[in-house]
C-alpha cells in the first residue's frame, strides 16, 4: 500500500536530478516590477520575455487610475459569489461592454479563465454528451472535460480531417457534441484552422467553443480574436476568454448567443461557488478593454515585435513554433539541455518560460517567448543576442536525445 | 481468440517504438509504471491506435486500460458495439 505522499516520489526524484542546486525555474520570484518588460529576478535587472502581457496594459495609467478609483469607491474585496451575495454594477458593466464588443446578447463574467472553461464546458456537456477537444487543448479545458462527465475525445493538433473522422463516426450524437480549439495555441503559438473546423461543424452538426485566451486583443480587425479573424464569428457558439493576459489583470468570460446560455448562471458551479472579482480588478478589466477598442496601434506594435523576433530566431537557426505569433517556442533537446538554455538565457538577463513534457505537447521541450506591445524594436534585439550567443548550448552532444523525458 | 491476437500485434507495432531502452513488453506489461509512458505518452499513443482500428476511444475509458490486453479488449469492444 503506498502513503499518501509516495505519489509525490517521482517528482522528487526528478526535480533533484533536473535542478540539482535546489532552484527550479518553476519557483522563479519576481523580486520587483518595473513594467510591463522589465523586473529585478536573483537581485538583476532583466528583460520580461515570458509574461502573456500582450498588449503591455498592465502598468496602463488609465488602468491603474480605475483600479484606484474603484477600490476607493468599493473596497478591497466582493467577500462573495455573485448568486449568493450580489452583483456589483462593476460586473454588469463589464459583461455589457464584452456583449457589445463581440455583438453577443449573453456574457458572463467569471473569477479566472479556468473557471470560465470549468463553469461552460463542464456544466454544459453531461453523461449524454460528447466531447471533441483538440490534442493540445490547455489543461483547464481538459479539466472542464472531466468535471462535466460527458465522453471525451481527443481529435489530433489542427487536423481538421481528423475533425471529421471522428465526427462522421458519431453519427446522430454529433449534434450533441461540443467541439473545443483555441485561438492561439499557448505553447507552441500557432492558430487553430477556423474556418474548416467550421466548415466540419457546419456538415455534421455540434457546438463550436474557442477559448481566444492567446487571441483576445492579438488577432482579427476589432482584436476580437480568431474567430473575427477568421471571420466566422457568427458561427461559433461559445467564445471563452481570460482578463489575464492582454486585458493585464485576472477574471475570465463566456460570450454566446445562445440564449440558454445564462442559464449556465444557475447551473454552473464555478460561477455560483466562488468569490467574484474585486471592484479593482473589473476596473482595470474595464479600462484595458476600451484601449484595447480605441488603439488598435497596440496590435501593430505587437506584431511588429512578434514577427522581428520569429525573423531573427529563425535566421539564428533556430527550431521554432510553425508561424510568427506573440507567443515564440524555441524547441530544444533533452531536459538538462532546456534547463541550461533557460538558465543562460537568465544570467543573459532574458526571462522566458521554461516548458517540458507533459505540459509542451509532442514530447518537446521549450522556452517560450511572449512578445508584448510594451517592447521595444531595441529590446527585441538583445533577447535575439541573448539567443545568438547559446547557441553553442545547442551544439553540445547529448542535445537532442531524451524527447521523450524517459 | 485468433482476432485478440491479431490486435494485440497491431497493438505492439505501435508500442514498440516508443519503448525505453531494454524493457520488455507483453500483454500484461503495465504500459505506465512498468513500460515507462506517461499520461500524455498514452493519449498520444490511442490517437495511432484510433486511427489504425477507425475507431474513437474516449479517454474516461483510460483509467481502466494500465495493460496492452486491456487495450486490446476495449478496442474489441468498441469494433463490436459499431
Ligand atoms: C488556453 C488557455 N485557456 C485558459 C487559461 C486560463 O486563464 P486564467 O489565467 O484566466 O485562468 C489559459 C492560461 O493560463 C490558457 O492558456
Amino acid at each position: 500500500m503506498m502513503a499518501l505522499f509516495d505519489k509525490f516520489n517521482k517528482l522528487a526524484s526528478e526535480r533533484a536530478e533536473l535542478f540539482p542546486t535546489g532552484l527550479s525555474p518553476f519557483e522563479t520570484r519576481i523580486e520587483e516590477v518595473y513594467s510591463p518588460t522589465e523586473a529585478r529576478i536573483g537581485g538583476r535587472r532583466v528583460l520580461l520575455a515570458g509574461t502573456n502581457n500582450y498588449l503591455g496594459l498592465t502598468f496602463a495609467p488609465e488602468c491603474i487610475e480605475a483600479a484606484q478609483k474603484a477600490v476607493e469607491r468599493e473596497g478591497t474585496g466582493t467577500t462573495g459569489s455573485r448568486m449568493a451575495n450580489g452583483s456589483y454594477g462593476g460586473h454588469c458593466a463589464l459583461e455589457a461592454e464584452l456583449g457589445d464588443f463581440y455583438q453577443s446578447n449573453s456574457v458572463i463574467v467569471f473569477s479566472t479563465g479556468y473557471l470560465a472553461s470549468l463553469g461552460l464546458i463542464g456544466t454544459l456537456a453531461g453523461a449524454q454528451d460528447i466531447i471533441l477537444l483538440d490534442a493540445d487543448c490547455h489543461a483547464s479545458i481538459y479539466d472542464a472535460c472531466r468535471l462535466s462527465g460527458a465522453q471525451i475525445i481527443r481529435f489530433r493538433h489542427n487536423d481538421v480531417a481528423d475533425l471529421e473522422k471522428r465526427l462522421q463516426r458519431l453519427k446522430k450524437h454529433a449534434d450533441n457534441t461540443l467541439i473545443v480549439v483555441e485561438g492561439i495555441y499557448s505553447m507552441l503559438g500557432d492558430r487553430a484552422p477556423l474556418a474548416e473546423i467550421v466548415a466540419v461543424k457546419r456538415r455534421y452538426g455540434g457546438y463550436l467553443v474557442v477559448d481566444e485566451a492567446h487571441s483576445l486583443g492579438v488577432l482579427g480587425e476589432h482584436g476580437r480574436g480568431l474567430s473575427e479573424e477568421a471571420g466566422v464569428a457568427t458561427e461559433v457558439d461559445f467564445i471563452l476568454g481570460t482578463f489575464s493576459k492582454s486585458l493585464g489583470a485576472v477574471g475570465g468570460f463566456l460570450a454566446s448567443n445562445h440564449p440558454e446560455s445564462e442559464f449556465l448562471r444557475y447551473a454552473s458551479r464555478p460561477y455560483i461557488f466562488t468569490a467574484s472579482p474585486s471592484p479593482s480588478v473589473i476596473a482595470s478589466t474595464r479600462a484595458a478593454l476600451q484601449l484595447l477598442r480605441s488603439r488598435p496601434q497596440l496590435r501593430e506594435r505587437l506584431w511588429a515585435n512578434a514577427t522581428q523576433l520569429y525573423r531573427q530566431l529563425q535566421a539564428l537557426g533556430y527550431r521554432l513554433g510553425p508561424e510568427p505569433s506573440p507567443v515564440v517556442a524555441t524547441l530544444l533537446g533533452s531536459r538538462q539541455q532546456a534547463v541550461a538554455f533557460w538558465q543562460g538565457l537568465l544570467e543573459r538577463g532574458i526571462y522566458v518560460n521554461l516548458v517540458l513534457p507533459p505540459a509542451a505537447p509532442g514530447g518537446y521541450t521549450l522556452v517560450r517567448c511572449s512578445v508584448s506591445a510594451a517592447h521595444t524594436p531595441a529590446q527585441i534585439d538583445i533577447i535575439c543576442q541573448a539567443f545568438a550567443d547559446l547557441r553553442a548550448i545547442l551544439e553540445q552532444p547529448d542535445a537532442l536525445v531524451d524527447s521523450h523525458g524517459s | 481468440m485468433a482476432e485478440y491476437q491479431q490486435i494485440l500485434d497491431r497493438l505492439y507495432t505501435h508500442l514498440r517504438p516508443m519503448a525505453p531502452q531494454g524493457t520488455t513488453l507483453d500483454e500484461d506489461t503495465d504500459l505506465i509504471s512498468e513500460f515507462g509512458l506517461d499520461s500524455v505518452n498514452v493519449m498520444d499513443l490511442l490517437l495511432e491506435v484510433e486511427e489504425d482500428f477507425d475507431i474513437s476511444v474516449p479517454l474516461n475509458l483510460l483509467a481502466d486500460i494500465r495493460t496492452p490486453k486491456d487495450l486490446a479488449c476495449t478496442i474489441i469492444r468498441l469494433l463490436e458495439a459499431e
